[in-house]
């Protein structure tokens, strides 16, 4: 049977994006875990987040959990929702600066409190709700979704400085940024999948679906 | 393209039970909420609030089910608020698989009380909910202030400096809820909803009043809320979710359909 490890470091609710991989593939074995072998012994690693990043990366390294997911992130396919794809970056310029795993390069940034939308007023911080994925390029983890289907945000702060051909989808806040990334075997996105309805379900089985392997050499 | 103005519908949920405004003799066995829940979100809502009116600890025992049953099938993001009290309270029912928390009168008997809830969970999943009434007298500059226990007791707490402490404290989001218009019909109180929404970073959704399809409308164009709620109109079925989007749509108003 095939395995996918939620990787539980003690934040934020896992009961969703739990239930949601367990109804895009109810024949998989999906374990909510923070023990190391069983996270490095499954097919799939999905790697959640709420919160603020200082507080996640405290929790994932006193779980003993950054060696762990940098070891599977060498070959396995690895999803990263939110702050599980801020963490995969180097940086946050949250809490005063904060030290991520740095399995990706790239930064987070806060949503410019200046910027304005297109009726001149300033925008509302954090990102709330449906927004539009715009991606460039056909990928698996896109199969079968429209491009700028609408998926659910809820963030402050986004990705930057990630290398063009890593940025697999931009949204637009208002002006675009990388809100799903690939790095050889890791797909990362900024909005929640789990909270996305039906085009968020297709994305999880996409990602299911997904070996990684041909994308592993690539960059490689 | 770009960010959708969102469509909440609420329900009021006491013993397990769906009440308020409801279609049926029986006010005690009004709907199940979580048949319900999966009905608006076919229907296209982009949120799901539920209201435990009574907030008794039985009541919020049968709460965190209702949220577990339904988040084991719909898949976008729900709210819980009544008797979010303590930490404790925001942990078993996001573990439950609540997305967010809404915060009332915790929030007044205990300011800290939020910041502490934002620093634990993250901005992200605390709402605080305003209920406020007008309290200017005619001639004056509107002014509105915060009430309690279903608008029957006053605080003396100016509704717009109250939203900016909270969102200061680490509010994510505003439930902004008219006492003068809930139930009533006749439409959001757009001067409120405008007042707080132009002072606040976080997005704010209108509550109370909505009787029509253009008081959604109004809500978002004239009092700039980045989401509308509403309860009644839609369990009483005089408009669905998606006559309320195509509406909305039609009236130049970025929604997800």
């Amino acid at each position: 049977m095939a395995t996918v490890a939620v990787i539980d470091y003690g934040m934020g609710n896992l009961h969703s994006i739990s239930k949601a991989l367990k109804k895009v593939s109810p024949d998989s074995n999906v374990i909510v875990t923070s023990n190391r072998e069983t996270i490095l012994s499954a097919g799939h690693i999905v790697f959640p987040g709420v919160g603020a990043i200082r507080d996640c990366m405290a929790a994932i390294r006193s779980a003993g959990l950054d060696e762990t997911i940098k070891q599977a992130a060498k070959d396995k396919p690895l999803l990263g929702i939110c702050i599980g794809m801020q963490a995969l970056l180097e940086h946050s310029e949250e809490n005063d600066g904060v030290e991520c795993l740095g399995i990706i390069p790239g930064q987070v940034i806060k949503f410019s409190s200046n910027a304005v939308n297109s009726e001149n007023n300033k925008i509302k911080i954090p990102h709330m709700g449906w927004n539009n994925v715009n991606y460039s390029i056909q990928n698996p983890l896109f199969e079968n979704i429209l491009n700028n289907e609408r998926f659910y945000f809820v963030h402050s702060y986004h990705a930057t400085k990630v290398g063009n051909n890593y940025v697999l989808a931009n949204a637009n806040y208002p002006y675009n940024f990388p809100c799903a990334i690939k790095w050889k075997n890791i797909v990362a996105v900024q909005f929640h999948p789990e909270k996305s309805q039906d085009v968020g379900l297709q994305l999880l089985k996409n990602f299911l679906n997904w070996d990684a392997k041909a994308e592993s050499s690539e960059h490689a | 393209m770009g960010l959708a103005k969102r469509i909440i519908p609420c329900l009021d949920v006491d013993n397990g039970r769906v009440v308020k405004g409801v279609k049926f003799v029986d006010i005690r066995d009004a709907g199940d909420p979580v048949e319900i829940a999966r009905r608006y979100d076919r229907e296209g809502a982009d949120e799901i609030t539920f209201l435990d009116i009574t907030a008794t600890s039985d009541n919020r025992e049968t709460m965190v089910h209702v949220i577990e049953q339904v988040a084991d099938e719909v898949f976008i993001p729900l709210t819980v608020g009544g008797g979010i009290r303590e930490l404790a309270d925001i942990n078993r029912m996001l573990k439950a698989g609540a997305d967010k928390v809404g915060i009332n009168s915790a929030a007044i008997f205990n300011p800290e009380f939020v910041k502490q809830a934002a620093e634990r969970f993250g901005s992200q999943c605390i709402v605080v909910a305003i209920d406020a009434k007008c309290v200017s007298a005619e001639g004056e500059p509107k002014r509105w202030e915060i009430f309690t226990h279903g608008g029957r007791k006053k605080t003396g707490i100016d509704a717009v400096e109250w939203a900016i402490k909270m969102v200061s404290f680490g509010a994510g989001e505003i439930l902004l809820t008219s006492m003068d218009r809930d139930g009533t019909k006749i439409g959001f109180d757009l001067e409120l909803t405008r007042a707080i929404s132009e002072v606040v970073e976080v997005p704010v959704i209108a509550s109370g009043g909505v009787g029509t399809l253009d008081h959604l409308v109004d809500g978002i164009t004239k009092g700039k809320a980045d989401a509308v709620l509403a309860a009644s109109v839609f369990h009483f079925a005089e408009f669905t979710i998606g006559e309320a989007k195509q509406h909305m749509q039609d009236n130049g108003i970025e929604v997800r359909l």
